[in-house]
């Protein structure tokens, strides 16, 4: 098994190729459904344009894989069937999935087809991992953005299949994959519909002082004064109110961005197989200078240099950077 | 035919005391059919009423109760992965999954139930789990009627039950850290049980003054009451066997009695929501999730009473 594989976001066509040239080992993108978790107007795949982008990164000796990470509702499990069959015919190289039932069917249908156990299925322990590599043949899990690195030093000697870890980017407070927030307050559901937050459901609405209300579907999710800069409403980044915060506090995570650079030697020597980046909704500007810069440094690592990293700090949102739970169990 | 009536793991943190007198008056009083113990939540709080389920076990059975326990939604620590591996492995209770975990350590074929944190949203997922012993499903609380429907087809076929929350703040996310703790400035490992302070969840209103979310340690729940009342003769009909109903910190059997009198047609909806105003409850009630819109909405039912 190879360490250190990079595995980059792509939206559109174009950042695929971006990422491919950059250096990216694999891609992981979606179709333009509820079929991936970022069913975002503008962003993803036609069929013929994953075929085109498949033999692109083939061409080069890059991998592609398919997020199929939602989960399908009873009565409309046929879309997520088709995308399956879509990528198989389209000669992706492996599927990510959350939902045990589109893991069943891709496990029974195209057994040949590499299966990835998506962070949307909040497998945290070797105990939940073996049961989707025993009961599907899960050849690899994504994990958390919530264990510290001892942990995942330890659960890589129980489990028999590889890590991907998130080095790069959104970081996500909230178990993945079981989060109904953004449902309860828009109606569209994550988990069910790929969207978290949707764009057209957001309002920037400025006060009479000239300050800045956000808000999702009918909620508040914060107020920024004149001099601050208004951040996307998130709920899991917004600031609320109670009596122990009256003015308002981030209840959950400060607007902050995962950057796990300097951990990468460590993660690597945890038995970490992949690191991958969040990101398929960010543009092609983005993906080429965070994926070169992290070539960079995995390259380095391997040949046993000290990585340099210091271009990414202006990358990342609002220019706050944490290391989240991998540093430390007193993140939670 | 009728729905089963069921009471929830509590998911805040109750002292021991509260949650013994809890559950004694449910035993005496209240009219459910299933009763589910056992902490769900934080694996921290299980020390503290371990010790007390056995003889609370034993009372709801005595008063004629179907006991079953519940296991831990998130599974990371050592401590959890024992608590998930004990539950699957005993053989005298009837138990309800909350994480894979506990699924992994499941002898073939034994018979368990699959909780709502389990996320069973398709047939398909339904049928690997009933295959392999599930015989009793709770849906996420966002699932749409829609949807619901053709889970109850599936289910009827494969023989298994399927049940959904009709009562109760929705739980809306999880997470490793907890936000109770975090607004006292602590961490997890040192919460000094923060969340026993707020018997009902702690409020998170947006700066605008509008009650929005509710903390319960590592849990994010609505504002919100869940309430499917009106909505029960529906979910009879289109095959649901079991109606969840979410311990609050409120009068939890005059809840019940409502929806028992519902469900067997005693009373209608409008009086059905006469006696709900008579039941001492703050938050304010929604049902967006069932008919497909926002969760926090409360949508007229074209409601009628049981045939």
């Amino acid at each position: 098994m190879t360490t250190g594989e990079l595995v980059c976001p792509a939206g559109t066509p174009a950042a695929l190729r971006t990422a491919v040239d950059a250096g990216a080992d694999s891609i992981y993108c979606g179709f333009q459904n509820a079929t991936n978790a970022r069913n975002f107007p503008g962003l993803n795949f036609t069929p013929q344009e994953l075929g085109k982008a498949v033999q692109y990164a083939h061409e080069k000796g890059a991998k592609v894989l398919l997020a199929l990470n939602t989960y399908p509702p009873e009565g409309k499990f046929g879309l997520w069937r088709e995308a399956a069959d879509l990528g198989a015919d389209l000669d992706v190289d492996a599927y990510i999935v959350a939902d045990m039932g589109v893991a069943a069917y891709v496990a029974d249908n195209h057994p040949d087809k590499r299966l990835h156990l998506s962070v949307q299925a909040a497998a945290a322990s070797p105990d939940a991992i073996r049961y989707y590599v025993r009961e599907f043949g899960v050849r690899r899990v994504v994990l958390p953005r919530i264990l510290t690195i001892p942990e995942i030093r330890e659960i890589k000697q129980e489990i028999p299949c590889e890590i991907e870890t998130f080095i790069f980017g959104n970081h996500g407070l909230m178990v993945e994959g079981r989060c109904s927030l953004t449902n309860y307050a828009t109606g569209l559901s994550t988990n069910m519909d790929g969207v978290c937050s949707p764009a057209h459901l957001v309002e920037y609405r400025r006060d009479a002082e000239g300050g800045m209300a956000t808000r999702l579907g009918p909620f508040t999710i914060d107020r920024f004064g004149p001099d601050e800069s208004a951040g996307y409403p998130t709920i899991c980044k917004g600031r609320f109110c109670n009596s122990e915060h009256p003015e308002g506090y981030y209840a959950f995570e400060e607007p902050i961005s995962l950057n796990l650079s300097r951990l990468l030697p460590e993660l690597m020597d945890a038995g970490v197989n992949a690191f991958k980046i969040e990101g398929r909704q960010r543009s092609r500007a983005y993906v080429k200078k965070v994926v070169a810069a992290f070539r960079a440094a995995v390259d380095d690592i391997r040949d046993g240099l000290e990585p340099a990293l210091s271009d990414l700090a202006a990358l990342t949102e609002g220019q706050k950077q944490t290391e989240g739970a991998y540093k430390t169990k007193k993140w939670r | 035919m009728t729905p089963g009536l069921t009471i929830g793991p509590i998911h805040y943190f109750w002292a021991a005391e509260k949650k013994r007198d809890f559950y004694a008056r449910i035993a005496d009083e209240a009219p459910v059919d299933t009763v589910y113990l056992g902490e769900v939540i934080c694996s921290k709080r299980q020390p503290f009423f371990d010790q007390h389920l056995p003889e609370v076990a034993e009372r709801l059975s005595r008063a004629g109760k179907r006991v079953v326990f519940s296991g831990l939604a998130e599974v990371m620590l050592k401590r959890e992965r024992k608590a998930c591996a004990e539950l699957a492995g005993q053989n005298e209770l009837e138990i309800e999954v909350n994480n894979a975990a506990a699924l992994f350590h499941l002898p073939p074929g034994r018979r368990h139930r699959i909780g709502p944190f389990m996320m069973v949203y398709n047939g398909e997922t339904l049928a690997h789990l009933a295959e392999r012993g599930a015989t009793h499903v709770t849906v996420p609380v966002e699932m749409p009627a829609t949807s619901v429907a053709g889970m109850a087809q599936r289910a009827a076929a494969l023989g298994v039950g399927l049940e959904v929350q009709v009562f109760g703040r929705a739980g809306l996310a999880t997470s490793a850290r907890c936000y109770h703790a975090r607004a006292y400035g602590r961490t997890k490992d040192n919460c000094q049980f923060v969340c026993e302070e707020h018997s009902d969840g702690l409020p998170l209103d947006t700066r605008d003054g509008e009650a929005f979310l509710r903390v319960n340690g590592i849990q994010t729940l609505s504002h919100s009451y869940v309430n499917l009342f009106a909505e029960v003769p529906a979910m009879a009909e289109i095959g649901v066997t079991d109606l969840r109903l979410l311990p609050q910190d409120t009068d939890m059997v005059a809840v019940a009695s409502v929806f028992d009198d519902i469900r067997n047609a005693r009373i209608d909806t409008t009086e059905a929501e006469a006696r709900f105003d008579e039941i001492p409850i703050e938050a304010p009630f929604s049902n967006g999730f069932w008919y497909g819109e926002a969760g926090h909405r409360r949508i007229e039912a074209n409601a009628r009473p049981l045939a």
